[in-house]
């Protein structure tokens, strides 16, 4: 979700504009908390361009989704780079075409471990495993905070869900900030086409089994100009989130 | 300009379903803030500095003058100033996402006033180009209860923030510091209502025409603060947000909406239309009847011009003329008929089956069982070059497939007469109110003052007296069938 991106022309004419008009600036707003108000710990810290505020590095502690059943570790492949000029593109054929080239080896079967290197094209793209405080985790901030193309790229992911028993009947629920498609061991689950933006449960997939034991959970997220984000859970067939699963980076 | 001007003989065909009207003039702005009134204008200010001038509130032009360019700016009176907001910047458009909130006073917002002097922009919140947020367009909010300032920021590019201004200066409150309340949203609004605070942001893409995806959404909250839920107790913090107004109408992209609160039951709601194909795609100002469902705002609709029962919400008659009933003839069977004949269509009773017996001079009106018979079926359209009040144009209500036009009475009671000549007494101003029923009032009420709707003193009685939202005396329902 994003405001399109205008021609060239259009940004000059714009920019002209804006210079011509001019602000006059007097006073800065005053810093401080607020009293009675709710912090929050990530974007007081989010003025430096790096990927720490949002992520942290996947570790081998127990991790459960949180407490509204959000998967928060997940390996994310750095970006590769698209051109996509608006959002408006992203129809279920060409989500489709998208995500069925192939970029790299073993693109559908691969569990990569931590700094593994895939070669794309000319590019030569890193494999992090990561944690995010957040529910959802945020590829835009990902690809800005390593410096990274951030606009007209396509993320992959891929983690690995551990259940306690075999779980029938849940659906696994996604959203996403551009198109996505969410593969459950090596079954289309969810897509999400068209101009998405950062809905929770945006879709559901249909009912689904997860597996005791190892449950691979792959997806690709594309986006032209926008903040690139995903959030994914499991709900039960009542519709409450699934939470007593692990999540692990590693085989 | 998008009236149709319906034929006597269009208009035996015409049922509701035509098109809606839309603001005339040159209505073409962009990122409009909430409409203000000033000096007996509307206004309101748009993206790029300036914005549009209305002397009625159906006919718009540019004319509006705002310093300090940037976008999407927002205006508020409070006690005899207007504060008006703004970004300086172009929420990554035109650059990065280093923006600026600015405000500024004014005494009024007529140009052409001596006193119309804008006070020094002051920075009131600012985002740095790298954290979660673009400080772009604002909003602003005086909590009726707490009489507290507050000011909504924020685009697509991460979080919507809140911070609580001075009332007093428009600065920035010392030691306030932002808060985030939603998540992919733009042009944010904060309105309150029996209790509950509503955030409406503008979900989708804007800026490409007919192919904008934009809408606008809604949560609420019981603190101003939040956590903004949705319908669903989804949080706008994870991209909840429930619809009040998407795509329709052939309006593409409705954003950054505005609440205008008339009076008691009556409320309106602006935004802009990313492109209106009837107008060159151009991106338009809207304005439209807010409505409010379960606890919800709800984007009423436009009156489509058309044909339609006038119902009262008092018993459920439709508004009709005094002439008597014509029963349809050769067509009522009896009982212990043969079934097993072929089944035929019968010709509902047409207006030439019955004109003839009408007087010809002007004619009463009464409310009675709607039978769906020509002397109770009233054509709604907008009155040419009659001008129009917020929102809307004024209409004429006539007769369907006749010139017969209801008109107000100097004592305060309500006729037709045989032909519409576009006189204030025959022009109506038709309000959808804040449940789905309809206001409607003449223009002018001869030799009075007073603002008068159309009212069912009795279940069969209309007359024209003072409008009470709680009374279903007051209410109409426009139908069709």
């Amino acid at each position: 979700m994003i405001r399109f991106t205008p021609t060239i022309g259009l940004m000059v004419i714009a920019m002209i504009i804006l210079l011509v008009s001019g602000v006059h600036a007097q006073t800065a707003p005053p810093p401080g908390p607020p009293r009675g108000m709710r912090r929050d710990s990530i974007t007081e810290l989010d003025t430096n361009r790096s990927i720490a505020p949002f992520f942290k590095p996947s570790t081998a502690a127990k991790k459960t989704p949180d407490a509204d059943g959000f998967i928060q570790r997940w390996l994310l492949l750095e970006p590769i780079n698209k051109s996509i000029r608006s959002n408006i593109v992203f129809t279920g054929d060409y989500l489709k075409k998208a995500f069925d080239t192939i970029y790299f080896p073993d693109q559908f079967t691969v569990i990569p471990k931590d700094g593994e290197k895939v070669k794309v094209g000319e590019q030569e793209l890193a494999w992090h495993a990561l944690e995010s405080p957040t529910f959802n985790m945020k590829l835009f901030r990902f690809a800005y905070g390593l410096h990274k193309q951030n606009y007209s790229v396509l993320f992959w992911a891929v983690t690995i869900v551990n259940s306690p028993r075999e779980m029938k009947n849940v659906r696994l629920a996604a959203g996403s900030n551009g198109g996505s498609m969410w593969w459950l061991n090596g079954k289309q689950a969810v897509i999400l086409d068209g101009d998405r933006r950062m809905v929770m449960d945006d879709a559901a997939s249909a009912r689904l089994t997860l597996h005791k034991g190892k449950n691979i959970l792959r997806g690709a997220v594309i986006n032209g100009p926008g903040l690139s984000d995903f959030c994914v859970r499991f709900l039960d067939e009542n519709g409450a989130p699934v939470k007593d699963l692990t999540i692990t980076t590693n085989q | 300009m998008k009236i149709k001007i319906v034929s006597v003989i269009a208009a035996l065909s015409i049922y509701a379903g035509g098109s809606a009207v839309a603001q005339i003039g040159k209505p073409f702005i962009h990122d409009p803030s909430t409409i203000a009134q000033s000096d007996g204008k509307y206004y309101t200010f748009g993206t790029g500095g300036g914005g549009l001038i209305s002397d009625d509130g159906w006919t718009w032009n540019g004319g509006a003058v705002r310093p300090g360019g940037g976008a999407a700016p927002d205006i508020l009176k409070i006690g005899d100033r207007y504060l008006v907001t703004y970004g300086a910047t172009g929420g990554g458009l035109f650059g990065g996402h280093n923006g600026k909130i600015l405000t500024m006073w004014n005494k009024t917002l007529d140009p052409k006033s001596p006193d119309f002097k804008y006070s020094d922009p002051i920075v009131v919140a600012s985002s740095d180009g790298i954290e979660d947020n673009d400080a772009i367009d604002p909003s602003l909010f005086l909590d009726p209860g707490t009489g507290k300032l507050w000011l909504t920021y924020g685009t697509y590019f991460g979080y919507i923030r809140l911070v609580e201004l001075d009332p007093k200066t428009g600065k920035r409150v010392a030691g306030n510091k932002a808060l985030n309340i939603a998540i992919d949203c733009e042009a944010t609004d904060l309105i309150y209502r029996d209790g509950w605070y509503y955030l409406l942001g503008t979900h989708g893409t804007c800026c490409d025409g007919p192919n904008s995806t934009y809408n606008i959404v809604v949560g609420r909250s019981k603190k101003v603060t939040g956590p903004y839920v949705d319908n669903i107790g989804r949080e706008m913090l994870k991209g909840g947000g429930k619809m009040v107004l998407a795509a329709g109408d052939r309006l593409i992209g409705p954003g950054h909406f505005g609440r205008t609160v008339l009076g008691e039951g009556i409320e309106k709601m602006s935004c802009h239309y990313e492109s209106d194909l009837d107008q060159s795609g151009r991106s338009v100002l809207g304005i439209r009847p807010l409505l409010w469902k379960n606890g919800w705002p709800v984007a009423g609709d436009n009156l489509k011009e058309g044909t339609y029962e006038i119902a009262s919400e008092r018993r459920g008659y439709a508004l009709q003329i005094d002439v008597d009933f014509t029963r349809m003839a050769g067509v009522a069977r009896g009982f212990n008929r043969n079934n097993d004949e072929p089944v035929k269509p019968i010709p509902s009773q047409e207006l030439a089956d019955v004109i003839k017996n009408w007087p010809t001079g002007n004619i009463g009106v009464t409310i009675g069982d709607y039978m769906f018979r020509p002397h109770q079926k009233w054509t709604i359209t907008a009155a040419p070059g009659a001008g129009g009040y917020l929102g809307a144009p004024y209409y004429k209500i006539t007769i369907a497939g006749t010139g017969r036009a209801l008109a107000a009475t100097a004592d305060a009671e309500v006729i037709t007469v045989p032909d519409f000549t576009g006189g204030p007494e025959q022009l109506w101003m038709i309000d959808q109110l804040t449940d789905g029923t309809y206001r409607i009032m003449p223009k002018v009420v001869p030799n009075s003052k007073e603002q008068l709707a159309l009212v069912s003193i009795g279940d069969s009685s209309p007359t024209l007296a003072k409008f009470d939202m709680k009374s279903d005396n007051c209410k109409w329902d426009l139908r069709t069938h």
